[in-house]
This record gives structure tokens, C-alpha cells and sequence, in this order.
């Protein structure tokens, strides 16, 4: 008898979801207990639609010859001292942030989407979810050997899993997502794998790894190419999760909105610091931030919310306010930055007039007005040989973590500050995004680790801020980060590249 | 006489990162080393899960065993992602060719019709055990501790989706790509008393909170009874009774199982040098799951090869236990 054909979706079928029973031993809900807690009904894992169809054997196929290329490209980067390629030594600042701030985030997000890959009772969803886990674990992976050869030639990426656990900037991205991993299964699947994967990713991972293709960075964009079909694979299964939840049931919808508005505030604050990257740190610009987010906010951003509104589902709450923000964050963010210098772990520099240039031509409505003023200031105390760092410690926003740094929107002269009481005790926030979040949830958010209070604390050594950084931190301060110039990574570049 | 490219060499400024210098002093690191060690999160978790409000995101509570440090479960292969998919690429084209030749020449033709039943009634409902592996090994990636072990364990999870996807196809081929073999398959699964003790085995380690245990009753103990009984003695069997031809679709697991234990063994074995506390927590887990698996497996040894099958799978298991300074 000639076999029939199987087309993809029963063979997936059958070599997937059908493996799958039901128990008749123990009761199937201690096996997967964590379902109901946050209220979302699931009426019907068949209904699940696989994103992808992809079974073992052919992923092993295809992983293997992209990771067997990309190794092939490490190799010659470092046989070839690919690092002198970069445009100038400013850039691999970039990377400093990226390695330290970004790539422990897709160890989270391994581990969260194989709690949630074990967790879920639908195998469909579980495989898709396992799969990504291993997806995220080879991202991080391979982002540390793309930056393995940096590490050998310049400072500041030495530390950067110990640096992660503890630095104040670093609590931003690090918070961000340990909020997602300690909520149930099916906020994570919106938090990360809807607003994160499927929407800002275009905002975080595409800046970096644009950045590094227009700046000379052979290994870092190879890396990108590498993980783009991964990346494809995890926005299809973002938005299958968000379909399938509300497909299920409508009482599914106002819980769902209410994790949308929080993650894409609690996403939009963590893209500052791609936003600063992207307009200051970048020797060779990809585009400004504000036209970032218009291109792959607004626009594409505001066609998902329009197809989601036959569910129910309107745009973020406070997208106006950040529509406003595109203008400012960049800006505020590298300031803040550049005067505490001494405390981050890479360097910082003032824009050339060139850059001003471009700013000003970037952001006509606001870089004149508010930001271009400062960067004089700093230009003329940096010629009198004054260049200046702030010594005070920075009060933190309790949900988002960054310093209190932003302003009002309609008034940039004015700090935004927002507070509440819980328990008796005062909690601060930068923006009302911040503050609803944490007033839906107060007894989780009260748990932060904000690392300015506990370094006021005693928490991290001391008794200075110096004994901080250099002890808790492990930042080389001086060699690893205040001012570019003058630094040994500039002194090495300049020797290597023959400049006087 | 060598040929000699002059490349212009810079002097680093280090050799690897901090924390793996801390480990292995200042030389050149391997990938896997930096892969690997202190990759993991280890303190200022900021928020208890929801879900487990008594442990941290990344805590060492969740299993009874203890480890003065958690990265000593280097993985005598040396998988990191990269390692890890090349291995299984290489493995499953050689299995690709296996399953081609199998059905482009259709074997099946050839093998009896009642060895064909024994092997749905017998070896195809193994996809659901591979299931709940796959479920096992997960649960200790993402509540155990410390990359060493915790990638490992996704790599074996994953594994078991592969490996059950292999047994699923075994089914398709007797059966033409209906699905009825898998259908039959399931059924014995689910009601036939050959597989019920197996079945129960399987939901109650499903249901087990200690990640290590799990490990211990799935990876250690079923795992090692199943790939002697079935992928070595089975095999024998089949081969002897006109089905030899089925060797060729279960070679993948067979050396999938050799290459594993090797990991299993290593695991099984630092935790037992790490403390007596840890060895008698360990012989406790393998005295009880080891007598559940035993008394599971038995009606499926007996029909597979024969009243002698278990005790000689048990025998090897005992000897990889004792090789691990268990139970001795």
C-alpha cells in the first residue's frame, strides 16, 4: 500500500500534539498548577494554533548550519582582529551596554519560557514555548562569544554578569524582567512574548544590531542575521498567544488590556536606554530614536492595535504621553549618563559639534530649546578642565527603577514626580504609567531591590560611593568608564589605529 | 618545511571574562566555559514569584539536595547550544538516511505482520514516555540551579520531543501515514494493563515538586531500565525474530541514550561525592522509584523478551549506580 502524504499540519499533529493524554493516576492539576491563579480562562487547548511547525529534527538542521556559520565568522573576527574594524573606540560602549544590560535578559527569558514551556497545559503552546526557551539560551550564548573578543581588548565587559545582579542603571532591564517571570504563565506569554517579542523588539534588538552593521561591527551584526529567523519564529507565537487568549473567552479581554497597558509602559521606560544608545552612543547613526519610534511604534504598532480592536482591545494607555516622550527620553537619559559618568560601566562623552548638528537637525522642536544649552555648558567647563560629575546619588522611580530623571512632557523645565502611600510608608514615581502599575499590584512592588537605597542601606558595602563601585560593583573606576577621552580604551585604540 | 601567514598579533588586555578567570585562572577560556559558569542570576531578585511566594525566582531550595556550588555539574560532553545542535544535526542526518532507506524500500514488507503488532502494542507507546521526559527535564531547566546543570537539562528535554517524534514515525510507517498505528498505540497506552504501570510511574514523577528527584526517577532510573531493556534488549530480540530491520529507526535513540547516560552517570555522581547527606537523599530516591519502575516494567520485560529481561536490566543499571558510588 502506497503511504499517503501528510501535509505539515497533521504530521505536526501526529508527531506532537498527539502525544499528549489525559491522567487517570494523579490529578492533571498538580502536574500544571499554576493555570488559574490569575483569572484567565482557557477553555480549549485545541483550539491552540501552532505558529510554527517545526519538528526536532529539522530544527537541529537548521540551527546547526546557522551556528556553524556564525562560528566561522567569530573565528575569522578574532583571527583578524575584526575589533580594529569598528569605526572608533566610542562605539564598543555600545556593546558594554548591550552585553551588560541586554543579553542576561535572554537568560531570563530562557528560563522564563521554560517555566512556562513546563507550566502550560496545551502541548502545542508548551513545545512553541520550549523552543523559544532554547532559542533564548542560544542567543545569550552566542551573544557572549560575539563579545568574548571585545573583552580581550577593552574594559568594561569583564564583569558584566556580576554587574547585571547589582549596578543601579543595570536594575532597569534587570527588573523589568524579573517582574515578568515572577507573575503567572499567561502575564509572562503577554509581557514578553506579545508587547516585548512581537512588539518592541523592532525597538531593542534591531537598534543594537543596526547600530553594529553601520559602525564596522563584523561580529555583532552576523550575530543578528543569525537570530533574525529565531526572532521571526518568537513574533508569530507572541501573537498567536495574544489571539488564542482572547479567542477563549471573553472574560480573557479586560485582564489581557490591563497587562498590555502595563508592559508596554513598563517597555517603553526600558527603551530609553536603546534610545540613548541610539542618538548618542552610536559614532555612526542608524536613525534618531523619535524617527524609531514612529516607524515601528506608531505606524506599525498602531496597525496591530487597529486588528486587535475586533477583540476588544484598545491601544496602550499613555500612548499619547509617550508619543511625547520621543522627543525628550534620549536626551535626559545620555545627560544623566554623561554627569554620573564615574558610576557607569562605560564611558561617556560629549557630542561632537557634528553630532549636535544632527541632533538639532533630528529633534527641531526640542534639542535647540532644552538639551543643546546643557551640552554647551559642559563644552566650555570641559575646555577649562572642569568636567563635571555629579556626587549625589539619584532617587529612583519604585516601578521602573530609573532615576527620577524625566520630565513633564508639556513643561521640560519641571521634573515629573508622582507619589502613593501604602501601608503607611511613601513610595515615588517618575510618571503615572509608573504609579498605576504599582498601585494595582503595591504588595509586589514594594519588594524592589532599588540599588540607590540599598546603598544608603549599607546593602552594598561602603561606607563611600567609591567603596560601592569598586568593591560591590567591581567597576575599575577610572579605567572602566567616566570620560572616553583620556581613557586607556582610547589611548589603546589610538595606538593601534597609529593616531598621535 | 611550514607554510607561515604573518599575522599582526595585539596583546590583549585580558584572556576572558572575571568570573571565569576567578574559576580557571587567567589563560584563554573554552566556549563552553564561558557559556556556561555564572551565567545564571544569583542575588537581588527584587520580586517573589507570584507562584511560589516561599523561594526566590533563582533558588537553591527548590531541591533537597545541596551543593557548595552548583556549577560542579560540568557536562562531560561539553554542550553548549552551539556544540549541542551540531551533535544532533550530525545524529539526525544519519537517521534521516535510515527512515529514507527504511521507507523508500519499504522494509516493513518484509518484517511479519505479528512482530509489526508487537511493535505498536510494544515499543510505540514509548512516544508517551518520551512525553513526560521531555515534561521532566523541563521542570528542572527552569526551577533548578546554575547554567551547568539547568542547560543540560533543556538540551535532554528537548531530546525526548526528538526522540518521541522518532518513535511517533515508526508508527506512520507501519501504518502508511493514517495514524491508526499511533491511534492503536495510544489506546494501549491508555487502557491496556501492560502499560498501565508505567503510565501511573510517568503522572506521579510528572507531579513530583523536587526538581532533582524528578531527574533522579526519570533520567536515572526509568531511563536506565528502559534503554536496556527496550534499546538493547528488544533490539536483540527483534533482530532475532525477523524484525532486525527496525534497528535502523531506533538507532538514533540507542546512541542518543549511550552519549546521554554519560551526562546522567557524571550528574549522578558529583552529587554523590558533594555530601553522605546528598548520597543517602539519592539511594532513598533510587530505592523507591527504582522498586516502582521494577515492578511497572515487569509485564512489559516479560512480553518483550522474557521472564530473565528485567533482572539483567536492573543488573546494568545497578552497576552504572555503583560505577557512580551509589548503592554500595
Amino acid at each position: 500500500m502506497a503511504a499517503k502524504k501528510l501535509n505539515i499540519k497533521d504530521k505536526y499533529r501526529l508527531l506532537t500534539r498527539d502525544l499528549d493524554w489525559d491522567f487517570s493516576y494523579e490529578d492533571r492539576k498538580q502536574a500544571f498548577p499554576y493555570e488559574e491563579f490569575e483569572g484567565i480562562k482557557i477553555t480549549d487547548w485545541n483550539k491552540w494554533e501552532d505558529p510554527f511547525r517545526l519538528t526536532m529534527d529539522s530544527y537541529w538542521k537548521y540551527q546547526a548550519e546557522k551556528e556553524k556559520k556564525l562560528y566561522a565568522i567569530f573565528d575569522a573576527f578574532s583571527q583578524n582582529n575584526g575589533h580594529l574594524n569598528v569605526v572608533d573606540s566610542r562605539y564598543v560602549n555600545a556593546l558594554k551596554l548591550f552585553l551588560t544590560g541586554v543579553s542576561p535578559l535572554e537568560y531570563q527569558a530562557y528560563q522564563g519560557f521554560a517555566h512556562v514551556g513546563r507550566q502550560f497545559g496545551g502541548v502545542g503552546a508548551r513545545v512553541a514555548c520550549q523552543m523559544q526557551s532554547l532559542d533564548e539560551l542560544r542567543h545569550v550564548q552566542t551573544q557572549i562569544h560575539a563579545m568574548s573578543h571585545y573583552n580581550k581588548f577593552f574594559d568594561g565587559f569583564q564583569e558584566f554578569s556580576h554587574m547585571h545582579d547589582r549596578v543601579w542603571y543595570l536594575s532597569v532591564p534587570r527588573s523589568f524582567f524579573c517582574d515578568a517571570r515572577s507573575a503567572g504563565p499567561f502575564e509572562f506569554m503577554v509581557a514578553i512574548g506579545f508587547s516585548f517579542e512581537y512588539v518592541l523588539t523592532n525597538l531593542l534588538f534591531v537598534p543594537f544590531m543596526s547600530g553594529a552593521a553601520h559602525n564596522g561591527d563584523m561580529a555583532t551584526v552576523t550575530f543578528g542575521f543569525s537570530a533574525q529567523s529565531d526572532e521571526a519564529r518568537h513574533m508569530t507565537l507572541g501573537l498567536e498567544v495574544i489571539k488564542f487568549l482572547l479567542e477563549q473567552h471573553e472574560d480573557n479581554v479586560p485582564i489581557v488590556q490591563k497587562w498590555i497597558d502595563k508592559w508596554f509602559w513598563r517597555g517603553t521606560r526600558l527603551l530609553t536606554i536603546v534610545a540613548m544608545m541610539m542618538d548618542y552612543m552610536l559614532p555612526n547613526k542608524v536613525m534618531s530614536w523619535k524617527e524609531a519610534w514612529e516607524v515601528y511604534f506608531e505606524e506599525a504598532g498602531g496597525a496591530l492595535f487597529k486588528d486587535l480592536a475586533r477583540y476588544g482591545i484598545r491601544m496602550p494607555k499613555y500612548a499619547e504621553t509617550i508619543e511625547k516622550e520621543k522627543e525628550h527620553i534620549s536626551h535626559q537619559a545620555w545627560w544623566t549618563f554623561y554627569t554620573h559618568g564615574h558610576a557607569a560601566g562605560f564611558h561617556t562623552w560629549i557630542p561632537s559639534d557634528k553630532e549636535l548638528d544632527w541632533l538639532s537637525a533630528q529633534y527641531p522642536d526640542t534639542f535647540d530649546k532644552y538639551y543643546r544649552p546643557l551640552w554647551e555648558l559642559a563644552k566650555e567647563q570641559e575646555a577649562k578642565g572642569e568636567r563635571f560629575y555629579t556626587s549625589g546619588l539619584p532617587q529612583l522611580c519604585q516601578t521602573c527603577q530609573i532615576p527620577m530623571l524625566f520630565t513633564e512632557m508639556d513643561n521640560p523645565n519641571q521634573n515629573s514626580m508622582r507619589d502613593s502611600v501604602f501601608e503607611d510608608e511613601r513610595y515615588h514615581f517618575c510618571s503615572d504609567g509608573c504609579k498605576d502599575i504599582f498601585d494595582e499590584e503595591p504588595e509586589k512592588y514594594v519588594q524592589s531591590w532599588l540599588p540607590v537605597h540599598q546603598i544608603f542601606q549599607g546593602n552594598c558595602g561602603g561606607p563611600g560611593v567609591e567603596d560601592v563601585l569598586s568593591d560591590y560593583y567591581k567597576m575599575n573606576v577610572g579605567v572602566d568608564n567616566m570620560d572616553i577621552k583620556g581613557s586607556p580604551d582610547e589611548k589603546r585604540w589610538n595606538e593601534w589605529k597609529g593616531i598621535a | 618545511m611550514t607554510i607561515e601567514i604573518k599575522t599582526s598579533t595585539l596583546e590583549p588586555v585580558r584572556n576572558t571574562f572575571a568570573h571565569i578567570e576567578r574559576r580557571f585562572g587567567d589563560k584563554p577560556a573554552t566556549r563552553y566555559q564561558e557559556a556556561t559558569y555564572d551565567v545564571a542570576s544569583e542575588i537581588n531578585f527584587h520580586y517573589k514569584p507570584l507562584w511560589q511566594p516561599e523561594y526566590e525566582l533563582n533558588d537553591t531550595g527548590r531541591t533537597a539536595i545541596v551543593m557548595e556550588d552548583w556549577y560542579a555539574f560540568k557536562d562531560p560532553r561539553q554542550f553548549y547550544y552551539g556544540s549541542y545542535v551540531q551533535m544532533r544535526a550530525k545524529q539526525q542526518e544519519v537517521a534521516e538516511s535510515n527512515y529514507s532507506f527504511f521507507e523508500k524500500r519499504n522494509l516493513a514488507r518484509l518484517i511479519p505482520d505479528e512482530i509489526q503488532r508487537k511493535v505498536i502494542r510494544l515499543l510505540v507507546p514509548l512516544r508517551h514516555v518520551e512525553q513526560a521526559a521531555n515534561l521532566n527535564n523541563i521542570y528542572g531547566s527552569s526551577l533548578g540551579y546554575g547554567t551547568a546543570i539547568t542547560q543540560a537539562l533543556l538540551y535532554n528535554g528537548m531530546d525526548r520531543l526528538g526522540n518521541a517524534q522518532y518513535l511517533s514515525r515508526i508508527g506512520l510507517i507501519l501504518d502508511s501515514n493514517s495514524g491508526d498505528a499511533l491511534n492503536e498505540a495510544k489506546r494501549y497506552w491508555m487502557d491496556d494493563a501492560i502499560w498501565q504501570g508505567v503510565r501511573s510511574y510517568c503522572e506521579a514523577n510528572i507531579c513530583v515538586e523536587d526538581w532533582f528527584e524528578s531527574f533522579v526517577a526519570q533520567d536515572a532510573i526509568l531511563d536506565g531500565l528502559i534503554y536496556e531493556l527496550v534499546y538493547l534488549q528488544f533490539d536483540q530480540w527483534l533482530a532475532d525474530n525477523g524484525g532486525q530491520d527496525f534497528s535502523m529507526l531506533t538507532e538514533f535513540i540507542q546512541n542518543w541514550n549511550k552519549d546521554t547516560n554519560r551526562w546522567v552517570d557524571a550528574v549522578m555522581k558529583i552529587s554523590a561525592a558533594e555530601s553522605d547527606a546528598n548520597k543517602q537523599l539519592l539511594e532513598q530516591w533510587i530505592g523507591t522509584w527504582k522498586a516502582k519502575a521494577l515492578e511497572a516494567l515487569a509485564p512489559l520485560a516479560e512480553e518483550m523478551v522474557g521472564p530473565e529481561a528485567l533482572a539483567i536490566a536492573e543488573n546494568a543499571l545497578v552497576k552504572r549506580l555503583n560505577k557512580a558510588g551509589l548503592l554500595k
